[in-house]
């Protein structure tokens, strides 16, 4: 069992309050996922401002000599965003620090994930304070590996992409195996990681959301309920015997995911909000045209 | 006595779901409101009295879960598995019931005025089920015994190693699952139909109904099975 909830924001007034919105959601899902905590943020210019760079490695006392280098500390996650292109950012990053995992790069999201109690980590990541136009948040009770900040969710392997799944890939090794024989490096033994890198390979090879999440389903076997979002949108997606639950609510305001209802209860509007769960094999993908700037 | 007549509010912004199932386990009063559920689960599950409880607002998994006796509404949606193994009694849902809505359920009546998503009345086992709107895919799995009536239509997989139990769905169906077959509607069928649709407090014609069910082929292992 796990915990999802995600919020992409329509309505710009409502971006200021973004993080504390994702804190009552997190409230939630604690129950189903007590072990660790993950969040992205999308669009908080404090944390990773125009024109830069961010990037999220599990490192603590990172010290690192860039212009303009912020450097953010939030547990087990510290962020670092410097005003160059991300390839450069982390080429910097990887280079003063070989053994530090990378959990999160782009140049409008922030990653932080680590072990412990849900709400605990809310408050290490600062999440209330947190701004911004689209977040997620997963709450982990671990089943296919180990406790580990970096089996911890969201998965973000592409630039701007995250990946939370709640369920367990059945075909997954098999799949890992095809992926690094075509090159790609794997952070953790985590099947939903294997998820996350299939999306990205996709989605580097120009395809969208939607055909990217059509095609994991006709490769991947098991239990899953994902949401996947990217630096234009968000999309919910579940396998054909969609056990792993999930529900969807829609306001002029934003779009909410969460596994549960609960998690969405205190969000403004959410009496009057359109709710529904998602069908199985169907791919529920929202983007940022939406979005009424 | 005047007290008895009056409704106990119970507000679960204020009071935990453990007190108010332990409140309605040995109910001192004959009818109960709850208010503020905010999704939250096992709301009046597990009363055995003859009783009234009007939750308003969304509740989540087992909402009047093994019910006995007791009349339970939902003002709003209800999670996974409301009214799961009901006894007797009555369930009614005015918005939407998520997944394995009535499952296992051996009495009763569960009426989802909203519909039902997937696996609704899965292994039901002779729980009356009527929902105004859809319901979803796999919907009476390995049901048992008991009716469902759909107003509506029905997911892919309708009935799937169905043992007895009576499917009536009124608008299409997406698929029939593994040994569930058509089956021609007698009068007494309708008879029946009519009787659970008033119960419901729904006025669809018993006509405009198919009926579904086992074609027992499941029942015994024959050499057709082998591969």
């Amino acid at each position: 069992m796990c915990g999802i909830v995600g919020l992409h924001v329509r309505d710009p007034e409502l971006f200021p309050r973004l993080g504390r919105l994702l804190e009552t959601m997190v409230g939630g899902v604690v129950e189903r996922g007590p072990d660790s905590a993950g969040v992205a943020i999308y669009g908080d210019r404090r944390r990773c401002p125009e024109g830069y760079a961010a990037i999220s490695v599990l490192a603590r006392d990172v010290a690192l000599d860039l212009p303009g280098l912020l450097v953010t500390e939030a547990g087990d996650t510290t962020v670092l965003a410097a005003p160059m292109p991300p390839d450069a950012l982390v080429l910097a990053v990887r280079t003063a620090l070989p053994d530090a995992t990378v959990v999160g790069t782009g140049t409008d999201l922030t990653v932080y994930k680590g072990t412990g109690d849900p709400r605990t980590l809310a408050g290490t990541y600062d999440l209330a304070n947190a701004t911004g136009w689209q977040g997620l948040a997963h709450t982990r009770m671990a089943t296919e590996s180990a406790v580990t900040p970096e089996g911890c969710h969201p998965f973000s392997v592409g630039p701007d992409q995250c990946l939370v799944h709640n369920g367990s890939f059945a075909n997954h090794a098999t799949i890992r195996r095809e992926l690094q024989a075509a090159g790609h490096v794997f952070d953790s033994e985590n099947d939903s990681e294997v998820g996350a890198r299939f999306v990205a390979d996709r989605l580097a090879r120009g395809e969208d959301l939607d055909k990217a999440l059509r095609l994991l389903c006709e490769r991947f076997d098991g239990f899953y309920t994902l949401l996947v979002t990217s630096a234009d949108g968000f999309a919910v997606v579940r396998d054909a015997i969609a056990c792993k639950p999930a529900i969807i609510a829609e306001t002029d305001r934003w779009v909410a995911m969460a596994s549960e209802f609960r998690a969405l209860a205190e969000l403004p509007g959410a009496e009057s909000a359109r709710l529904y769960e998602p069908e199985p094999e169907r791919v529920y993908h929202w983007t940022r045209e939406g979005v009424r700037l | 006595m005047t007290a008895a007549l009056e409704s106990t509010v119970v507000d679960l912004a204020a009071s935990s779901v453990r007190a108010l199932n332990a409140e309605l386990h040995r109910p001192a009063s004959k009818s109960y409101e709850v208010r503020n559920p905010a999704g939250a689960h096992a709301v009046a599950a597990g009363v055995d009295a003859d009783i009234d409880v009007e939750v308003h607002g969304h509740v989540g998994y087992y909402a009047a879960g093994m019910n006995s006796r007791a009349r339970i509404t939902v003002h709003g949606n209800a999670g996974t598995g409301v009214a799961e193994n009901m006894m007797s009694g009555t369930v009614r849902v005015t918005g939407d019931a998520s997944q394995s809505a009535g499952a296992t359920a051996h009495g009763g009546l569960l009426v989802v005025e909203g519909s039902a998503s997937m696996r609704c009345g899965i292994s039901m086992k002779g729980v009356d089920i009527v929902v105004g709107g859809d319901i979803g895919p796999m919907s009476a799995f390995m049901a048992q015994a008991g009716r469902l009536v759909v107003c509506g239509d029905a997911g892919a997989d309708l009935g799937d190693s169905i043992y007895e139990a009576r499917i009536y769905v009124r608008g299409n169906v997406g698929s029939l699952g593994a040994d569930c077959v058509e089956k021609q509607v007698r009068a007494e069928h309708l008879a029946e139909l009519a009787e659970l649709l008033a119960a419901a407090g729904l006025d669809h014609a018993p006509e405009e109904f198919r009926r579904y069910g086992s074609a027992r082929r499941l029942y015994h292992f024959t050499s057709e099975n082998t591969y």
